[in-house]
């Protein structure tokens, strides 16, 4: 912080004391919950309450070893997976052509293509299950890839095309009077330095499907039971800590995605130079 | 001189009745017809805004013509996309590929057409050798400073014998010194590759130096095309001797015309014999365009017979190294300059009566600002 050095005058002083007192405060509150969660995750004991009887792996290990949860987990990873290489390609494609594109109704399709993170979430979930029902596509894992596709296009969108908006469109022309054709100039230009843009895409992406409860809840058979929706169902049948210890996954996994999202960025900003 | 011996070759570039809107109401280009022969560095130039980025990139395919047609080599390109045209471009902002090798991004346009990598290596090492950079080679273009990058821009636009390079601006972000050894580099090329080039600036000097032709550009509309020293000194009209060169005009009226040559009565007093450019006729208005060089200064009034005098008084000189300016009064123009030979300065004492000549010859009638 060199700014400190310039605070000369006692009201600076205030300001900055006061800037550094409610930062923390927000900070706490958003952290708090998340960091109260993980000791119980390591607790010996069979309740949710502090404090810790002693500390075990004991509910790590019940959900490693328990089929229900690694099913579940499976799933995640499959629909997550699968979601998000759908709604990368959708909403790259999207991304581009926007960018590209000059038209007055250039707001009003963006918005329409933005909808689905405006919408309510039940909303969404009701109108697909009906959607889905009657051409067979509930209870199978093909209908919660693609509701999930629908709603992680958005984020795809947003982040490439806030990456896009800062290519310089002069690029893929040099590429272009150089002899590439549009595709190879994407390959081989445009991708290479749009990559950051598309892996923040997909982490997003990623993370919309392995949060979401309220469509699995509609759709989901007792085969395709994801992550969220069997803690949902173990907070509502038996609290058992095996919730914390799934809890805690979770976030570390979290943790990690954007960890090496940041580290991609940092070393696409040491590609491009300056330093 | 040499460009007038040889006959004209044949037309490499040819705009035809091209006009282009881009919201549909305003023409940024008016209406084009431009011959780009093979071989020739021609510059296109003119103030910010008249329409020289707009016709290259016409020609380089970025940008899709309202009205007209281009020929590239006899045939028309309007359907022919960027990258089958064989068109090397540089642009004011370098566009080199940030994330490739200054070799990679030299061999960019190579890879793209398969070359074998032996082939590839040898040209971009006789790149790296023609631009003086062998040694930067992995280097990327982050780490490079602006003549450097500048120079990396060329050496990708030439290293695949397009049959045709445009540059926009290239020095524009240069300082005045790289940008003067910069523009030696690139006429040097041309003349020493034999390419064709089309360069757009907006500096007439930069202009001036390194054409074979320039098409001076103004609000759309091509005013002239001809060598530098034919812009200088036969203007068709006002807009283009003030663009080129350093121009003193004088407001007046006509009064006859006898063949090439005109009687102008002057606005601030005065009449002077003056060659008849680009007048409407007797009793129209005009402007005179006489160039500061063509001028000479002399204590009274005794002239040869058939040159021009006009009483001048002294405002100031100003002293610029290699030669000096004194600035007159000259029949109600305040900022009349004529050049004067370094030393002679200091004979003129501001306030003084002189009087000024020049040839009816040096003196051109054109259309009134
Ligand atoms: N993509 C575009 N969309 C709309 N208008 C444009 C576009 N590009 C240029 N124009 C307009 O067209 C006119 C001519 O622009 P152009 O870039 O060709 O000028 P220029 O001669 O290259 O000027 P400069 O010396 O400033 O580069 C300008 O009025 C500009 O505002
Ligand atoms: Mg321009």
């Amino acid at each position: 912080m060199s700014d400190n050095s310039s605070l000369r005058t006692p009201s600076q002083r205030i300001a900055w004391t006061a800037t550094i007192v409610v930062s923390t405060l927000v900070f706490i509150f958003l952290i708090a919950p998340i960091l109260a969660i993980m000791p119980l995750s390591f607790s010996s004991g069979s309740y949710l309450t502090y404090p810790l009887p002693g500390l075990s792996l004991r509910w790590y290990d019940d959900f490693i070893t328990s089929p229900r949860w690694m099913h579940s987990l499976k799933n995640s990873m499959i629909i997550g997976v699968a979601s998000t290489a759908l709604s990368m390609v959708l909403g790259t494609l999207a991304a581009l052509g926007l960018a590209q594109w000059k038209s007055r109704f250039k707001p009003l399709v963006l918005a329409f293509v933005l909808s689905p993170v405006v919408v309510p979430g039940v909303i969404t979930a009701v109108g697909l299950y009906f959607f889905f029902a009657p051409i067979g596509l509930t209870g199978s894992y093909l209908g919660l890839i693609l509701a999930h596709t629908a709603l992680a296009t958005p984020f795809v969108v947003i982040t490439v095309g806030a990456t896009l908006q800062s290519f310089d469109t002069n690029l893929s022309r040099a590429a272009a009077s150089l002899g590439a054709s549009p595709i190879y100039a994407f390959r081989r230009v445009i991708l290479p330095l749009i990559l950051p843009g598309l892996a923040s895409g997909a982490l997003f992406a990623f993370a919309t499907s392995f949060d979401e409860v309220v469509i699995v809840l509609f759709m989901a058979g007792p085969e395709q039971r994801t992550l969220p929706r069997e803690m949902f169902s173990g907070i509502r049948e038996n609290i058992s800590p095996t919730i914390t210890a799934a809890a805690v996954i979770l976030t570390t996994v979290s943790v990690i995605l954007l960890a090496t999202l940041e580290g991609l960025r940092r070393r696409n900003e040491r590609l491009k130079g300056g330093g | 001189m040499e460009a007038g011996m040889v006959t004209p070759a044949p037309a490499l570039v040819r705009f035809s009745g091209i006009q282009k809107t881009y919201d549909g109401e305003h023409l940024v280009v008016k209406n084009l017809d431009l011959d780009i022969r093979k071989g020739e560095f021609i510059t296109l130039l003119g103030p910010s805004g008249s329409g020289k980025t707009t016709t290259l990139m016409m020609l380089a395919g970025f940008e899709v013509p309202t009205h007209g047609e281009i020929y590239l080599a006899d045939r028309p390109i309007k359907n022919v996309p960027p990258h089958k045209r064989d068109i090397g471009m540089v642009f004011q902002n370098y566009a080199l590929f940030p994330h490739l090798t200054i070799a990679e991004n030299i061999a960019f346009p190579l890879s793209v057409r398969n070359t074998s990598k032996a082939d590839v290596q040898e040209r971009v090492s006789a790149a790296l050798r023609m631009i003086k950079m062998e040694s930067l080679a992995q280097r990327r273009p982050g780490q490079l400073s602006g003549g450097q990058q500048q120079r990396v821009a060329l050496a990708r636009a030439l290293v695949f014998n397009p049959q045709l390079v445009l540059m926009d601006e290239p020095l524009g972000a240069l300082d005045k010194r790289l940008r003067e050894q910069m523009q030696l580099e690139i006429k040097q090329l041309h003349e020493t590759m034999g390419i064709t080039i089309v360069y757009v600036t907006h500096d007439q000097s930069e202009a001036l130096t390194m054409s074979d032709r320039i098409a001076v550009f103004n609000d759309g509309i091509v005013q002239q095309i001809d060598r530098p020293d034919a812009l200088y000194e036969h203007p068709v009209n006002s807009f283009v001797a003030h663009f080129i060169g350093e121009n003193n005009v004088l407001a007046g009226t006509v009064e006859t015309i006898d063949k090439e040559f005109c009687r102008v009565v002057l606005a601030g007093g005065g009449a002077v014999t003056a060659r008849a450019v680009n007048i409407s006729g007797a009793g129209a208005s005009t402007s005179l365009s006489v160039r500061p060089e063509r001028i000479a200064i002399v204590p009274d009034g005794s002239t040869s017979d058939g040159v021009n005098r006009l009483p001048a008084k002294v405002q100031n000189t100003i002293y610029l190294g290699d030669h000096a300016l004194a600035v007159l009064e000259v029949a109600g123009n305040g900022e009349f300059m004529v050049k004067l030979q370094p030393g002679a300065h200091h004979s003129l004492t501001q306030g003084e009566s002189v009087f000024i000549t020049f040839r009816p010859e040096d003196c051109l009638a054109l259309d009134p600002v």
